[in-house]
């Protein structure tokens, strides 16, 4: 829509001034630009997760034998294995999945919410913006849902050792805080709590910027303005709010 | 005051780059469901890692390409976008092998 074919008069660059030579209009390249900051934030946090996990020795042994404890790193499958309404089954990362898929498929909903803005075609926009906001609510409940599954914990808890008044003693922990939880070293749940809460506050953000997107566009604000450019910059963020779910759902629940 | 609304012209759905995209999404939980499947048949170790991150980066290289339409920019943007990632790499590189020398417990 924004591609402009930069007229250059001859002798003259594409830097000289008077074309765009991104070939994109300013807001969509700070858009980038943002999301290439954003992308450096998520990284330093997820890197960070890989540096504290790989300074904690993992669990070595047969995966049906695996046991949580602070002295080794949980495996995730071991964490991530309950769906809502089912108790008792074991179901590993099964829930985890249906998100990612949830989330991709809003991708596509919102690509094709831009596809027909550039078409002007606002009922097709309207259609896919809201198709696009109920799947950024459906991940955002599930992710309520795991993570209230995550604080509450499940089965018995796990014995943790701490030392109270120079004491060994042995506490049955529940459940997870900042402080401790019964996966895991406390780093562990930490993690969970940053990494994954950093990047639902980047889809609720996404889906306020969207309803405000379909708003504007039900309300012919983008009618009026002759082009559909705003539907282009959201989408490139909610884009953006998928592709660092891809790497969290990679190195957070699957490696 | 009277605004004149102006002329909308509505196009018809390009059919052909609509079923690129649901392609594109195909792929997309093609490679998670492969994923999926990795997770559960291999042993945990260096190289399902290594195979979890070039999933990822096919993943990730579908959605910024396609979905967010960077492989049509123009190269300065294409390259002003991807080249900056290099740190990226580095941080991993750096900070993992820096953990992996340090004891925690």
């Amino acid at each position: 829509m924004s591609q402009t074919t930069a007229a250059v008069s001859p002798g003259k660059s594409v830097w000289d001034g008077g074309t765009s030579p991104m070939g994109v209009s300013y807001g969509k390249l700070m858009m980038w630009f943002f999301l290439m900051s954003d992308a450096f934030t998520f990284s330093g946090l997820l890197i960070t997760y890989g540096m504290v996990r790989s300074s904690n020795p993992a669990y070595i042994g047969p995966v049906k034998d695996f046991f949580f404890a602070t002295t080794h790193w949980p495996i995730p499958e071991k964490v991530y294995d309950a769906i809502p309404f089912v108790h008792g089954i074991e179901l590993p990362l099964v829930f985890v999945g249906f998100m990612t898929f949830v989330l991709i498929m809003s991708s596509v909903t919102m690509v094709l919410a831009v596809e027909a803005g550039h078409r002007m075609d606002r009922q097709a926009v309207e259609k896919w913006m809201l198709w696009t906001i109920l799947g950024g609510l459906t991940f955002l409940s599930c992710q309520a849902w795991e993570w209230t599954h995550f604080i509450i914990g499940s089965g018995e808890g796990t014995p943790m050792s701490e030392v109270v008044n120079g004491q060994w003693v042995q506490r049955i922990v529940q459940g997870a805080n900042l402080h401790e939880n019964q996966y895991g070293p406390p780093a562990f749940a930490d993690f969970f709590f940053f990494i994954t809460g950093f990047h639902g506050f980047h889809v609720f953000s996404g889906v306020l910027f969207n309803w405000l997107i379909y708003y504007n566009a039900a309300t012919g604000v983008y009618d009026r303005r002759g082009h559909y450019e705003m539907v282009e910059k959201v989408g490139l963020y909610w884009h953006f709010v998928d592709l660092v779910w891809v790497f969290v759902f990679t190195f957070f629940y699957l490696v | 005051m009277t605004h004149q609304e102006p002329q909308i012209v509505v196009l018809p759905p390009n059919k052909e780059k609509i079923k690129k995209l649901w392609r594109v999404a195909l792929i997309l939980l093609l490679v998670t469901m492969g994923e999926f499947i990795i997770a559960f048949t291999l042993p945990h170790g260096p190289a399902k890692t290594f195979l979890f991150v070039i999933l990822t980066i096919v993943k990730a290289g579908y959605i910024v390409g396609e979905f967010m339409h960077l492989k049509y920019e123009v190269k300065v943007l294409f390259w002003s976008v991807l080249i900056p990632m290099i740190f990226i790499a580095w941080m991993l590189v750096a900070f993992v092998y820096e953990g992996t020398k340090i004891v925690t417990y």
